[in-house]
């Protein structure tokens, strides 16, 4: 339990006890005096405030049990059931049960439980209709989904909304223009402003709203995350929302209706003047503003539908088409190296500019090096596929496994139109293929286990694929056991990895099974349990530049995350420097940069250590790690790095600046080295080497361990 | 500049709940007790937003959010109500009084957070 929930239970523990002393008193007035109204509110208004904060601290059962006291105590409120002596006994007997509740010994046995039922079933008794009980509204108010918190990721299709204000929605504090802002959130969304309704200056009241508008949003969010947006105005304004897109409809893109017919939907022309028009058969549009029949703003939005919908059937034509089209990738692969060939020499092309300080050229340079990005994000584009091309496979695989372990398990993919490098695509089939099985195999329970505690028999692997900034962000997610935690150490300290006395953090703890050859499993099955597995998949996102990491939790399952660069080809990095050498740092790694002073190296009497903030942050030292000859400078800059959830830092002489790479691979002479990834070549010609970070700090934890 | 949310409750625990969840979110708390300690508050204190409670000795949250909407300071101001499952007609109650929009307790933070962005931007 979170400290904050602890200090709220422990805060209405003491409120739940004054308000119950009050509604002793309160109660024994209203036995002397059964008419007194105002007695019946103040009960009805503790029991109320029982209700309210005990279910937000936590107290569910206290929430539960007062509501039904609450109930009864509304009907008394209303004259529907008098206040006798029964009740009053009644009530007492409820707040001594509330005071047991409250007392933590007690909480959760089992003849609590039982007298609450009790008690309950007395007061239902009062209620002249039992039957018609007001019962529990489950959604009456916000949905979760108004937050976004739950809702799954659907398929993207797009909406026309109709949204107009109430009059006086400014007087309910309402800002309409949020609401818009809310659903541009959600995705590609256009939105038309309807002003013909406003009023001259004069006779215009300016806190009323005249203004409504038409808007077309592409989402994958669903029909109820966008009604949830207008929650608060749908009862006095006007929201119509109709699909005119499902996101599958594979049709001609010209196919979508006509501009008569989308104003004829939206009520913004009549049949019968659509049909008189169409005989004149000039163009629509135009022909209905001249005469006066539908406002121009009206055309606008829809065409601008028409627009959308045409536009986004294009490209779901068009990425269907590049399944069926094949061009070699050898081809693709030799665009992408002139290209970063292009990049390279524009680095140079801008260096010289400078250096020339002549206007002219800098203008070209400028714009030259726009031309080249658009040409780098167009070529990198075409070797973008879907991630749902692999999905589909990894359906039947589970379906496969399943079936084979006698366990019923459902694989639910999200974000198939995910577009990810072809290649990192490829390189992902295997570690993805692992992690799904080890999902089958030891996350999800026999359908029995399953049931017996109380989850459905059915297991369920979520397999999805979002982007995010430069990264795309593939998470596999099983409900299953989750991981063992005290196995996976028992396991690790018997290998070797770790000392029984070592205290690890529950993410250094689940990083333990990417280990060579880990496995807690006792029996090997067909399918996994060998040992082989999640430290191959390691290998394998590492070498697609990319982080992975664990999450579970006991009896809910487990989630593994993989952060994949969108493509292979090109890296943003920050450039360094050390003596004359220049290295590179993938930049999505970099925290910081720190400086590092004599002084402060002296003062940790060589070892190396800096504190950043509080926290202390070990550090390697570049020069010597690559043998680089001469002094440090006397300030030198950390590069704070992330690795796997550690900060390590690297000291160099300097840092440049941040640097788009093209990165070439060191040839096959070199493929041993450690703690270098490839090079790249800067804009005066020369070669900077691409720092492999993780296998940097393996090195030197190596060596510094075989030292001791 | 920082926003500040008046949170009007009898319920200590509920204010606490509601001031810690929103302060942390960067949000200036001013807390009143019931509807008559919050209008004598706004006097004042000039805040951004309003959470009220409905259930309330001396004044309920309906009347509170009839009077602060006569206030020409804060005709405008979004105004959110707290009410139960079962209150569906005091949402209709608050709404008709001039209320932005509700939340249904028992909620958790995350919701309340959601609420005030959605009204407040």
């Amino acid at each position: 339990m979170s400290d904050e929930l602890q200090q709220f239970r422990e805060a209405f523990k003491v409120e739940a006890s004054e308000l119950l002393s009050e509604l002793e008193a309160t109660l024994l007035e209203l036995e002397k005096d059964p008419g007194n109204m105002d007695a019946v509110s103040s009960i009805f208004r503790s029991f109320h405030t029982l209700k309210g904060s005990g279910g937000m601290c936590g107290f569910d059962d206290i929430s539960g049990f007062t509501h039904q006291i609450e109930t009864v105590y509304d009907l008394v409120r209303n004259w529907k059931i008098e206040a006798d002596k029964g009740l009053i006994d009644l009530t007492l007997a409820a707040c001594d049960h509330i005071r047991d509740m409250l007392s933590s010994e007690l909480s959760g046995s089992e003849a609590l439980e039982n007298r609450t039922t009790d008690i309950i079933a007395l007061f239902r008794r009062l209620v002249p209709d039992a039957g018609k009980a007001p019962k529990l509204l489950k959604k009456a108010g916000l949905a979760e989904d108004v937050l976004g918190a739950a809702e799954p990721f659907g398929k993207l299709a797009t909406y026309r909304i109709r949204f107009r204000p109430a009059g006086d929605v400014f007087l309910r504090g309402t800002n309409p223009l949020l609401l818009l802002q809310e659903l541009r959130e959600m995705g590609d969304c256009k939105v038309i402003a309807h002003t013909e309704n406003i009023p001259a200056l004069g006779s215009m009241d300016p806190e009323q709203c005249y203004v409504y508008w038409d808007i077309v949003l592409s989402t994958t969010r669903g029909m109820n995350v966008i009604q949830d947006v207008f929650i608060f105005v749908q009862d006095d304004s006007e929201v119509v929302i109709d699909m005119i897109d499902d996101g599958e409809t594979m049709l001609e893109a010209e196919d979508y209706r006509k501009l008569g017919e989308i104003l004829i939907e939206k009520k913004d022309l009549k049949k019968e003047d659509l049909e008189q028009i169409l005989r004149e058969r000039k163009l629509l549009g135009e022909v209905l503003i001249e005469e006066g029949l539908v406002e121009p703003v009206s055309i606008e939005a829809a065409l601008t539908e028409q627009e959308r919908v045409k536009q986004i059937r294009e490209t779901r034509q068009k990425i269907d088409a590049m399944m069926n089209i094949r061009v070699a990738s050898r081809k693709l692969d030799k665009l992408v190296n002139l290209v970063g060939e292009l990049v390279t020499i524009q680095a140079r092309l801008t260096q010289t500019a400078l250096r020339r300080d002549d206007p002219e050229l800098l203008l070209i340079s400028e714009e030259v090096e726009r031309l080249i990005e658009e040409l780098r994000d167009t070529t990198m584009n075409i070797r973008m596929l879907p991630m749902g091309t692999t999905f589909g496979k990894f359906k039947r695989l589970v379906r496969d496994l399943a079936d084979g372990l006698g366990k019923e398990v459902e694989l639910v993919t999200e974000g198939a139109e995910t577009e990810l490098d072809k290649t990192v695509i490829e390189k992902l089939n295997d570690p993805l293929i692992h992690i799904i099985r080890n999902c089958v195999d030891h996350g999800i329970e026999p359908p029995e286990a399953r049931r017996e505690i109380g989850k459905p028999r059915k297991g369920t692997i979520r397999l999805s694929a979002v982007h995010s900034g430069a990264f795309v962000v593939i998470e596999v997610r099983d409900d299953g056991a989750g991981l063992d935690r005290d196995a996976i150490c028992a396991k690790a300290v018997q290998r070797g990895l770790i000392h029984p006395d070592d205290e690890l953090s529950e993410r250094e703890i689940f990083n333990l099974i990417l280990a060579p050859g880990f496995t807690t499993s006792g029996n090997v099955t067909s399918v996994s349990g060998r040992g082989v597995g999640m430290d191959v998949v390691k290998k394998a996102v590492d070498n697609l530049r990319g982080l992975i990491s664990i999450d579970s939790a006991a009896g809910e399952g487990t989630t593994i995350t993989l952060n994949l660069p969108l493509t292979l080809a090109i890296i943003e990095g920050l450039l360094v420097k050390v003596g004359q050498d220049n290295f590179v740092i993938p930049l999505s790694m970099v925290e910081e940069c720190i400086e590092l002073s004599e002084r402060t190296v002296e003062e940790r009497h060589g070892r190396n250590l800096v504190g950043v903030r509080g926290q202390i942050v070990p550090y390697i030292r570049l020069r010597d790690q690559f043998s680089i000859n001469g002094a440090s400078p006397p300030i030198q800059q950390i590069v704070i790095v992330n690795a796997e959830d550690r900060h390590v830092g690297f000291a160099v002489d300097s840092v440049i600046g941040e640097h788009q790479t093209v990165i070439k691979s060191l040839g096959k002479f070199y493929h041993g080295v450690q703690g270098i990834s490839g090079a790249t070549i800067l804009g005066d010609g020369s070669v900077a080497l691409i720092l492999d970070m993780q296998q940097l700090i393996q090195l030197v934890e190596t060596a510094e361990n075989a030292d001791v | 500049m920082t926003k500040k949310i008046m949170t009007v409750d009898d319920s200590a625990s509920m204010r606490q709940m509601v001031g810690f969840t929103l302060r942390q979110h960067g949000y200036d708390i001013v807390e009143a007790v019931n509807g008559a300690d919050a209008l004598k508050k706004l006097e004042k204190e000039k805040i951004d937003m309003m959470i009220t409670d409905i259930n309330m000795p001396e004044m309920d949250g309906i009347n509170l959010v009839r009077k602060v909407r006569e206030n020409p300071s804060y005709k405008f101001i979004p105004i959110i109500i707290l009410t139960t499952e079962y209150q569906t007609e005091k949402k209709e109650e608050g709404k008709a009084a001039g209320a932005t929009g509700w939340i249904v307790k028992p909620f958790r933070p995350d919701q309340l957070v959601g609420v005030v962005r959605k009204v407040m931007g």
